[in-house]
């Protein structure tokens, strides 16, 4: 193995790394947040510390990268750049246990948005600026921006279009143009784009500009870290309903949005993986709404709220107008169910994917007709192409290990004594990527009580979910580092 | 060949696009190269309007199937009338309509690998003693490349005397030693093993072999082991120079259709990886040897063998060329790998459409692919016109192997120098960062 690459991709990204924080030291000036500054600079200091020591130790390096590099690359990338992010809430005591630190930095960058700060309006400005800034970094993916600035190679071999498939999720990902670099750069001025839209939406709406940046930047990245203890409940229904509508809109395939500026309508219309989408947000929003319909005063505010958790749940966001743990066991089912879906592949959100879930769908109707007829040569179908076997293949895996996994997971955190439903939405809520889960971790409360050996699990979970569980997977197999 | 092209091509930062209906050869061509993949048939209309045939610049039709590429190249043309299209046609029944016929099957040019490979190998057989050559300015300056043997008269010689023993003007221009490519200063000496690559006017040819006890009798007698397509054309073309040809197929069939199409040259039905055949056809006794079966190894091993009978001249063609370097110590004479000679036909096509001021006429890979030589004609907007070269200062590993003045040419020396207009023969051995004649200089 290219070790040596892998050292210089890393250096990197953290040189990326602390250019994204450098606002926070702007920020916490601007504030006269001293404590928060000083945090900023020493953690400035040191992420650049590092990042030299590993420029210098990979200065030889070869540009040379097959799939298990981009794999190991991307795994490790993000580890290295959680370790070193949560630095600023260490060193200002903001949040006063590191293993907390990492969490949170964590819960950061995968979008899941699960916080163990008890009373968030107390956090100083510049860090609730890096931790919803971080969403925005982990949404479209680091590497990816790196991929947009300059590919690790050159600009020469297809050895790029590795770290593009490891970081960025669905089950089979693909360029939307020939080259590597213009494809990341696409993604990411689409995804600018969306997200300036999104601040001069919410700022129209009569919020404050850096909550309006903050919670773009959560949305974007479909994270949920807000700047409010209540989330967006104390927000204006007018907010509630943009947010709501761009949550939707960054839960699609981003290549969508490309098609469309390229005039392909139909192809995006007759996409099968849209309209499940938008199917299942406007049947599970019908559903509860229903279902809720005596808990609010008017029709409005009943749909409004609906809408808003079906849409921040199914994209894995997070935000949440009202307590959804207090709705009726059916809605909590199908809040439950949504967590599992998740957002369209090829988007910022997390979850099994529309895409997959499809798949997975329309491959086991097959595997009952071949129990009816076993001779008949059957195909998957999906935009009225013909789906692969080993694409196929690859999804049941996926779901063998996601399954595996969450079990796993739920085993451990049971050892803490919260609730069984406290712990299976704990697991779905940070392994999905998304947030509040129910009962002990409900909207109203945060993730601070759970033991350090649960916390880490947390943390790996997010991280699995986030780069689709094999990244992170094969960094724990020893035939890797053979 | 479309992997050849997509290699060349996506090096020189182009915009591709592959369609190919075999998804394990597009999974591979994504991971090597920075592409798009699509999986059809490359003729229909659905798969070339979602490949994005309208806003394409150039189409290469390169399958196995000449009238795949033929179809391919009108159905794009109908739907985007202001493409270019290159079309792959090997068969030589087809060669004559589809020149005669280009407007009608929309084609920009035409390329046949096995006939560019033949034509290129009956060069070397004209002048044996060269591995390989590549022509400039209209076929007035060429690049030849030779190997510095132990008793080469070459062998110990630093530069600076290279033209007093070649009793002509020469310049060698790169060197390839153990594997890397150096573009040696005066003092620089070869060493036997060396292949070196000599600048020179064609006509100068002669006489730089004669100078350098290369023997230079003309070719007689041409063996031609494997009755392939190029055997057919190379045979045809040698047989028109007056030349005795002998090709040894093992399919009879094939045989009987050679000997059809080939009337005066004799064709033997054997084995020619049998050296009892070889012999006994008399491999010892000719003057070319040309291995063309579809075999790379048994086209090696066969060299391999001439070379130990001693036959003066041998030309092995290859499959692949990507295992050249581990060939350079192997005795097995001049290399032809007829993909990457019509792939870089088509890299200059694409390098001319580009047209950009400045830009390079024609380039050649030399070097196995380390070094590029590239013409490109002097303008106005070119730097240091008219100073003296031992004053300009060049990049590292960039030397000017030739200037064409007037139709003049002058293999520079220090005191040389270039006004508009002129024609320059440049080399590098970097990494392509030439891309028009300014990029030469050091800023």
């Amino acid at each position: 193995m290219n070790y040596k690459i892998i050292g210089r991709i890393i250096a990197e990204i953290l040189w990326i790394e602390a250019i994204f924080m450098f606002p926070g030291l702007v920020i916490s000036f601007y504030y006269n947040e001293l404590v928060a500054a000083r945090a900023f600079g020493i953690s400035e200091l040191i992420i650049l510390a590092v990042s030299g020591a590993f420029y210098w130790i990979t200065r030889k390096a070869k540009r040379m990268l097959y799939a298990k590099e981009g794999f190991v690359c991307v795994g490790l990338a993000w580890l290295v750049m959680s370790i070193l992010g949560c630095l600023p809430f260490y060193i200002s005591r903001e949040i006063p246990r590191y293993i907390d630190c990492l969490f949170e930095m964590v819960s950061g960058f995968t979008t899941t948005g699960a916080s163990i700060v008890p009373d968030v309006e107390k956090l100083s400005k510049g860090i609730l600026y890096w931790r919803s800034f971080s969403h925005w970094i982990g949404g479209m993916g680091v590497l990816v921006f790196l991929l947009a600035l300059a590919p690790p190679d050159g600009n020469k071999g297809g050895f790029s279009m590795h770290l593009l498939r490891a970081e960025s999720p669905g089950p089979s990902v693909g360029k939307i143009v020939p080259k590597m670099r213009q494809t990341a750069m696409i993604l990411y001025v689409m995804y600018i784009v969306l997200t300036i839209l999104d601040v001069i939406f919410l700022a129209i709406g009569g919020m404050p500009l850096f909550e309006a940046f903050c919670h773009a930047f959560g949305t974007a990245g479909t994270g949920g870290f807000g700047v409010k203890g209540d989330s967006y409940a104390s927000y204006s229904p007018y907010l509630q309903n943009v947010t709501t509508i761009f949550m939707i809109l960054f839960g699609v395939n981003f290549t969508c949005y490309y098609l469309l500026l390229m005039k392909q309508f139909k192809s995006v219309f007759t996409d099968e993986e849209i309209r499940l989408y938008f199917g299942i947000i406007i049947g599970s929003t019908a559903l509860i709404a229903i279902n809720i319909r005596n808990q609010y005063e008017t029709i409005e505010e009943t749909i409004r709220h609906a809408a808003f958790q079906v849409a921040s749940i199914i994209t894995t966001t997070g935000y949440c107008t009202t307590d959804f743990d207090r709705w009726p066991a059916f809605s909590k089912t199908i809040i439950l169910m949504l967590m599992v879906i998740g957002a369209c592949a090829g988007s910022t959100g997390g979850g099994l994917k529309c895409s997959r879930f499809l798949l997975l769908t329309k491959g086991l109707r097959r595997n009952i007709h071949y129990v009816l007829k076993p001779h008949q040569v059957q195909v998957v179908r999906i935009n009225k192409r013909t789906v692969g076997e080993n694409v196929l293949a690859n999804t049941n895996a996926y779901l063998s290990a996601y399954i595996l996994i969450i079990m796993t997971s739920v085993l451990v955190l049971s050892l803490d004594n919260f609730s069984v439903e406290a712990n299976l939405s704990a697991v779905l809520a940070t392994f999905n990527n998304i947030g509040p889960g129910l009962a002990e971790v409900g909207p109203t409360c945060n993730f601070a009580g759970y033991g350090v050996l649960s916390k880490l699990v947390m943390i790996l979970g997010m991280l699995l979910g986030r780069l689709e569980i094999f990244p992170i997977l094969i960094l724990f197999s020893p035939s890797t580092w053979k | 060949m479309g992997m050849t092209l997509a290699r060349q091509l996506s090096a020189e930062d182009h915009d591709l696009t592959i369609i190919d209906h075999r998804t394990e050869v597009l999974e591979s061509c994504v991971e090597d190269f920075d592409v798009m993949a699509y999986e059809g048939n490359c003729a229909t209309m659905e798969v070339l309007r979602e490949a994005g045939i309208e806003s394409t610049d150039l189409l290469l039709a390169m399958t196995n199937a000449d009238e795949v590429n033929l179809l391919c190249c009108m159905t794009a043309h109908i739907m985007n009338p202001k493409i270019h299209t290159i079309a792959r046609i090997r068969d030589p029944e087809y060669a004559k309509q589809a020149i005669a016929m280009r407007s009608a099957f929309a084609l920009s040019m035409v390329v046949n690998p096995d006939n560019s490979a033949a034509r290129e190998i009956g060069r070397l057989i004209k002048y044996p003693g060269f591995l390989k050559r590549d022509t400039f300015t209209k076929g007035m300056v060429e690049i030849v490349e030779l190997r510095v043997d132990a008793d080469s008269k070459l062998n110990g010689i630093p530069m600076y005397k290279m033209s007093s023993i070649a009793n002509c003007q020469v310049l060698v221009c790169a060197v390839l030693r153990n594997g890397t490519t150096q573009i040696p200063s005066g003092n620089f000496e070869l060493k036997e093993g060396d292949r070196i690559f000599v600048t020179a006017p064609s006509g100068n040819l002669a006489i730089l072999l004669k100078s350098l006890g290369i023997i230079t009798h003309k070719a007689r007698k041409v063996l031609i082991a494997g009755g392939s397509r190029i055997s057919y054309y190379l045979a045809k073309n040698l047989l028109n120079q007056g030349m005795d040809v002998q090709i040894i197929e093992r399919d009879e069939a094939r045989c009987h259709h050679l000997a059809c199409l080939l009337p005066e040259a004799s064709i033997i039905h054997g084995d020619a990886s049998n050296q009892y055949v070889l012999n006994r056809e008399g491999l010892e006794q000719c003057d070319a040897f040309v291995t063309m079966t579809g075999v790379d190894e048994t086209n090696l091993i066969m060299s391999l063998y001439a070379s130990k009978k001693k036959v003066p001249q041998i030309i092995t063609k290859l499959s692949r060329a990507e295992n050249l370097q581990i060939l350079d110590e192997l005795t097995v004479g001049s290399t032809i790998c007829p993909k990457e000679l019509c792939a870089s036909q088509v890299v200059r096509y694409v390098r001319a459409m580009q047209n950009q001021v400045g830009a390079a006429v024609t380039v050649h890979a030399i070097a196995d692919g380390q070094a590029e030589a590239l013409e490109f004609v002097v303008d106005d907007n070119t730097l240091h016109c008219g100073e003296m070269l031992k004053n300009v200062k060049l990049k590292k590993n960039i030397l000017i192997a030739c200037i064409m003045h007037k139709g003049a040419i002058d293999i520079p020396t220090g005191d040389s120098f270039y006004m508009p207009g002129d024609t320059l023969v440049v080399v590098e051995g970097g990494q392509g960062e030439v891309r028009q004649l300014n990029d030469i200089f050091e800023v």
